[in-house]
Order: structure tokens, then sequence, then C-alpha cells
């Protein structure tokens, strides 16, 4: 049987391919594999964000709950990150995050990597740049979302 | 009196401004706003459209409207055209019935010269009523699978409710080693599928960027940012085909209200390629 490392597992993620070597070995000493069946949770809404995700397989929906039932806001896809409440107080869960498909995600624990962040300030910097690309590109994804691009328009 | 009128005019009305009369032969619901409409020639026919050019449908004592052409009579038997009523025109072409008579002009402009994928992975993607300008590509790339390499279709709308051709699509979905994903905007109780933008589909493609042909239709913001990410990705801009949409009167060259810089977006387009129309989108107002 062929196993894959942890470490590779990660430096396979395209998500993550602009860190170096280095960065990959020691968050690969903060992660361990995970498999969420449908319908279980990855975070639920104000619980700490002890760990964040990077979605190997499978989808997971951004929802909030409500008294008529979960509003799901955004789907994420295999190859994305998922969580990062972890690296901002009061670090806990903005949303429910529920898997949609079996999704397979390498998990992260986050008072291991805060810890390496905070020890090794420029692989932290890494690390913060690599997440505020990824929100970066949430929020620009967002904005177009908001210009209801496919509502009315002015026609004839 | 009416019949006689009717037998006077002319078998093929003479130019490109006089309307053909067709009938509507049949009216398909497909949203809250939108219809598809089938037509059969009354008057000899337009010439048969390509996929992706448009015609000018006339509503009697209401006005013409561009549309472009959702079925193609040489495929389906009939001419179609998908509507979403916006304004009085399309508000009118909505409303009617088989058996409703309108005037046709037609059809103009460039298609999206499907062959010129053959060979290659076609990749797909539309967003809102941009579905249907790009519906007859789809099934022509589908009834010729074996022309092409892999194919994705990828389609965004603003909610589950607002997606065109729901059934047509699970029949893509059927076709063999065919990549179809839908997204929309903002999800409604029920919804299953995918929620965001129609550029998070584009990761994990099975299509290779580099040997792909690119049909990309919808609003111009989501085309531009589609356009861009499909050529960051690794595609050939020339081989990446987006379909612009302008202010169409004569619809032949004449009255420059479809402008876009050195383009007469009426005869010039409305498909263009995306080294064509990357500079000209990209032009601010100042």
């Amino acid at each position: 049987m062929n196993l894959t490392s942890i470490r590779d597992l990660l430096a396979a993620q395209p998500v993550l391919l602009d860190l170096e070597p280095a960065d990959i070995d020691l968050m690969a000493g903060c992660a361990h594999n995970q498999v969420f069946e449908p319908g279980t949770f990855l975070a639920h809404e104000d619980e700490p964000a002890n760990h964040f995700y990077v979605l190997r397989e499978g989808k997971v929906a951004i929802e909030l709950h409500s008294a008529t039932g979960p509003l799901l806001i955004e789907t994420i896809g295999s190859g994305d990150l998922v969580g990062w409440s972890w690296l901002f107080p009061p670090n806990r869960w903005a949303f429910d995050v529920e898997a949609v498909a079996t999704t397979k995600a390498i998990v992260i624990d986050a008072w291991c990597l805060r810890d390496k962040c905070e020890t090794d300030p420029a692989f932290g910097y890494r690390v913060m740049k690599r997440f505020a690309q990824v929100m970066v590109d949430r929020l620009q994804m967002t904005r177009l979302r908001l210009l209801d691009l496919y509502g009315a328009g002015n026609g004839r | 009196m009416a019949a006689d009128v009717a037998t006077a005019v002319p078998a093929r009305p003479a130019g490109p401004m006089v309307p053909v009369r067709y009938r509507v032969t049949a009216r398909h619901q497909d949203t809250a706003d939108s219809v598809t409409l089938s037509l059969m020639p009354i008057d000899e026919p337009i010439d048969d459209p390509e996929p992706g050019q448009f015609t000018m449908l006339y509503v009697f004592g209401v006005g013409e409207v561009p549309i472009s052409v959702s079925g193609c009579p040489s495929r389906e038997g009939v001419l179609m055209h998908s509507v979403r009523a916006v304004g009085a025109i399309s508000r009118a072409l909505c409303r009617l019935e088989p058996g409703s008579a309108l005037g046709v002009r037609g059809p103009f402009g460039v298609g999206w010269d499907v062959s010129s994928a053959e060979g290659s992975d076609v990749l797909i993607v539309a967003g809102g009523i941009g579905l249907a300008p790009l519906r007859p590509v789809i099934r022509e790339v589908l009834a010729g699978r074996e022309r092409f390499g892999r194919v994705a279709i990828l389609i965004g709308a603003r909610t589950p409710d607002a997606l065109l051709y729901t059934e047509e699509i699970e029949q893509w979905r059927a076709v063999p080693d065919v990549h179809v994903e839908i997204t929309v905007d903002a999800a409604t109780q029920g919804w299953t599928g995918n929620v965001g933008v129609v550029t998070t589909l584009l990761e994990g493609l099975p299509t290779t960027p580099t040997s792909t042909t690119a049909f990309v239709c919808g609003p111009e913001v989501m085309m531009r940012v589609v356009a861009r990410d499909i050529v960051e990705s690794g595609a050939d801009a020339s081989k990446v085909r987006i379909s612009l949409e302008r202010n169409f009167q004569c619809a032949v060259r004449q009255c420059g209200h479809c402008q876009l810089g050195p383009l007469f977006v009426c005869a010039d387009g409305p498909v263009v390629s995306w080294t064509k129309a990357a500079g000209l989108l990209a032009v601010r107002r100042w």
C-alpha cells in the first residue's frame, strides 16, 4: 500500500504552493487527515476556532443557522482553505461549516501553528500573506455577488 | 381585407432593414421572467443563423430588440430565442402566445465559430441569460462529441429559480465525459449545489488550459473576470471568446449606437476574442 505523507499532501495543495518547503514541514507538524461525511460539521458558529482546514476532496457549505433552517452563504471545494478565525481574536468561528459531500480534509491545529508563527515571525508573515490572499479573493468574490450581476439590467 | 394586405407583402422583403414575418409556434416559460419562443416563418425565412449570431425581433406596435439565437433552424427545425423581460419590448415579447406574429431581421454579426474548436478541449462559461446564446454551442459540441477534447460547462445564476433550461442541463450532465457545474449567487431553501461566483468553478477543471477553446457569455463584468482568469491559467487569449452586448439599433453598421472603440459590435461582434476585447473593455470613463 502506497501511503502519502501528510507533508506531501500539504505540499501538493495549490493553495499552499507559494509557501517554502520548510514552511510546509512546519505546518505538517501540526496537521492530520480527517474525513467528514455529508451532514457532519467541521465547525460551529461561536465555538473556539482551534483548527483550520485544507480541503483535499469534497465540498463544504458555509452557513448561518436561523429559525427557518440553515442559510447557505457559500460553498467551498477541494483545494481551498476553510477558516481564518483562528488567526484573529476572539478566535471563534463566525459561521457553521458543514460537509455537503464526502470531504477529505487536512486539519491544522491552530494552537500548534500559532505558536510556530510567534516563534518564527518570518514564517508567520508568510502564513499571514497566504491567508490574506485567500481573504482578498473571497472579499472580491463577495463584492461581485453584491453587484447582483445577473439581476435585472437596463434593457429594452 | 387584412388577408389581401398580407398576400401583397413580398415573399422576401428586400434588404436587412425590413423584418420578415414569423409566427410563434411554441412558448416555454423558462423562469419567472424568461421565456423561450419557437418561431416559424410566415414569409420566406431569414438565412439560417450561426450559433452566437443575433436577430432583431420586432413586436408590432411596440418596437424592436436584439436577441441572440438560442436554437438554430438547421438543428431544431425552428428558430428559437430565449428572452428575459427587462424592458417594454422584451416584456411584450415574453407575453407573446403561440399563434402571435412578429417581425424578424437578421441574422446579424459574428458567431462563436464552434468548428474552430474541433480537436481542442472546450470550456463553456455562462452567466444568467448568457446561457441562451451558448445553448446552440453546447448542443453542437455534444452532438459531435467525438470531434472535441474534454468538455466543461460552467453555469452561474442569481438563484436556483433563475436557472434556464433546467431539464436540458440534466441531459447535458448525463452525457459521458462532460463536466457540468452550476453555481448560484444566493441559495434558496433546499438548494444543495454550489454557492458563489462562477469563477470559483474554474478550479479543478478536467480541461487543459493550453489546449482549450473557451466560450464565455454573461454580464460584461462577469466575462471580464472569467476571461482574465482563464487566460491567467494558461489559455491562449485568441481562443477565449466572449459575446459583447451593446445598444444594437440598425444592426448593419450604420447608426453607430453599438460602437466600441474601432468595433461596430453589431457587425464585428457580438462574439469577439479576448485578444480583441481585453483592451477595449479596459477603457474607463475619465
